[in-house]
């Protein structure tokens, strides 16, 4: 009925909607989202030095992007400079240098578009396996900080005063995040992951009263969206990135109705 | 002095932000079933102190020895960011997993039950203050830190809150670090009194305090006649026509 690739593409679809779900709902209680335009944007980078020195693709996109999290905590320390000119200065470096490197690469031929896009062509068996492993860690992992990360995302004082280390937790989430998107580039592509990790979790934040709601429809909306969009990417032939953004925007869209039906209800 | 009581002790504590001391030479020690209560002006660093003994403050001087972890603590500000969907029940396990009837039982105990399952950002600021305070008593801590745990609470839940303060005290064995405006609860509810204006200024029991000239020049004259009036509603034999200062 559908081709084997377009099985594989489903198959990682789902494993990455189980774990951008979750995450996703912190990068929107911490604010975090230029955090993880940064750390996709240099991703870039890591797929450069892959490619380069012949490197797993997931793994040096999470180790460049661990290193660039940990710059960006060093500059935080010693410059006077606010976060997000931080950010932006990480994010457009990281990115340019990615884009000097690949014009030195001549002798590759690369798939910019697959890179920046996603591209559900490229997604092979090995591929699901990292998925698959690298989210279930993923998970098990933020399962584990869960308790400290959300208590000091809610109060910081209130975290660290009870004893719950709240700074270990932040940044152990951190790596997460630079893992997440690791495993997420193949299929999202590095401009868009970001958008896979917060609009389902914006959705879901429309249609939640409470902390644990807002992470089971998040991982709902991710897991609709990435159907939806895979389908739609085969059905128009578009990159597979841009489909599951549009069909998670769509889903976004239809949250809203709720917030006006619950305002009308309140008045 | 039993060392076996003592939660946490604070040894000539200090703290600078800014190149200005915020607090520093302050030390002081909670003990098991104690109430300790910092009193002093405005910047006087009562509230720098509470954070110093909680170990949010982490470049200090002097040193803390703290001998408990199961800590309650009541925060003078608190900023929740309402980007998160939160129930007042969510809240209440939010340091500590706890059982359902125990939130139930910590929400009545400070007269809130009903808001059990509104959202956060909806109370007003003494509903708000009374779930801050069922929260950290919940979990029933070794060690309260309460920093004007009361405020913007109307004055009849304010005296309730006040006796459950004590009675938690009493019941959880538990050693209590109070910050507190009100005078009148300082001297009649307190064990021990550490007055504060950027350093220790005077300390001891209440009626001791309350004797000291660093604490009227501080209070003024008022203050000190507050205790005078809780000494005469306790002190049966004690004469109208009596100076107090000689009691």
């Amino acid at each position: 009925m559908f081709d084997d690739f377009f099985i594989r593409a489903l198959v990682a679809g789902i494993g990455i909607a189980l774990v951008t779900g979750p995450l996703g709902c912190f990068v929107v209680w911490r604010r975090l989202s230029y955090f993880g335009d940064t750390l996709s944007h240099s991703a870039l980078l890591g797929v450069t030095i892959a490619y380069s020195f012949d490197l797993n693709i997931a793994l040096s996109v999470f180790l460049i992007s661990s290193v660039i999290a940990l710059i960006l905590i060093q500059l935080q320390k010693k410059t006077n400079l606010p976060g997000d000119a931080l950010l932006g200065l990480l994010a457009h470096s990281s990115l340019a240098v990615g884009l000097v490197v690949i014009g030195f690469l001549t002798f590759i031929r690369f798939d910019i578009m697959g890179l920046l896009f996603g591209d559900i062509l490229a997604v092979t068996t090995n591929d699901i396996l990292i998925v698959w492993s690298g989210g279930a860690l993923i998970l098990i992992i933020l399962k584990l900080i869960w308790k400290p990360l959300f208590a000091s995302t809610v109060n910081y004082e209130l975290a660290e005063a009870e004893g719950l280390n709240p700074d270990r937790a932040k940044a152990i989430f951190t790596i997460l995040m630079a893992a997440v998107i690791a495993i997420s580039i193949k299929m999202v592509g590095l401009l868009l992951i970001t958008g896979m990790l917060i609009i389902p979790a914006a959705m879901a934040r429309n249609i939640s009263d409470s902390p644990m709601k807002m992470v089971v429809y998040s991982i709902i909306g991710g897991l609709l969206s990435v159907i939806l969009g895979l389908f739609s990417s085969l059905e128009f032939n578009t990159s597979s990135g841009p489909s599951i953004i549009v069909a998670a925007l769509i889903l976004f869209i239809l949250s809203l109705l709720n917030i006006k039906q619950s305002i009308k209800l309140k008045n | 002095m039993n060392s076996d009581n003592i939660l946490v002790k604070l040894n000539n504590v200090g703290f600078s932000q800014n190149d200005k001391w915020l607090v520093k030479d302050v030390s002081l020690i909670v003990e098991k079933g104690k109430i300790v209560t910092l009193i002093g002006p405005n910047g006087s660093g009562k509230s720098t102190t509470a954070k110093i003994a909680l170990g949010i403050y982490k470049n200090i001087e002097g040193s803390v020895e703290k001998y408990t972890d199961n800590i309650g603590y009541v925060p003078q500000k608190i900023s929740i960011d309402w980007t998160l969907p939160l129930r007042v029940s969510d809240f209440m396990t939010l340091t500590e997993t706890i059982k359902d009837d125990e939130i139930n039982d910590a929400l009545s105990l400070t007269g809130v039950t009903h808001l059990k399952n509104k959202n956060l950002g909806n109370l007003s600021g003494g509903e708000f203050q009374r779930v801050l305070l069922a929260r950290a008593i919940s979990k029933k801590p070794e060690l309260l830190v309460l920093d004007e745990p009361v405020q913007g609470v109307d004055y009849t839940g304010e005296i309730a809150l006040y006796k459950l303060i004590k009675k938690i005290s009493d019941t959880l064995n538990c050693g209590i670090l109070l910050i507190s405006h009100d005078l009148h609860t300082v001297m009649t509810a307190t064990d021990y009194v550490v007055c504060l204006n950027g350093h220790v200024c005077c300390s001891g029991t209440p009626i001791d305090v309350a004797k000291n000239n660093e604490y009227k020049t501080l209070f003024g004259e008022q203050a000190s006649q507050i205790l005078s009036i809780y000494e005469h509603k306790h002190d049966h034999e004690h004469s109208h026509e009596g100076d107090i200062k000689k009691n």
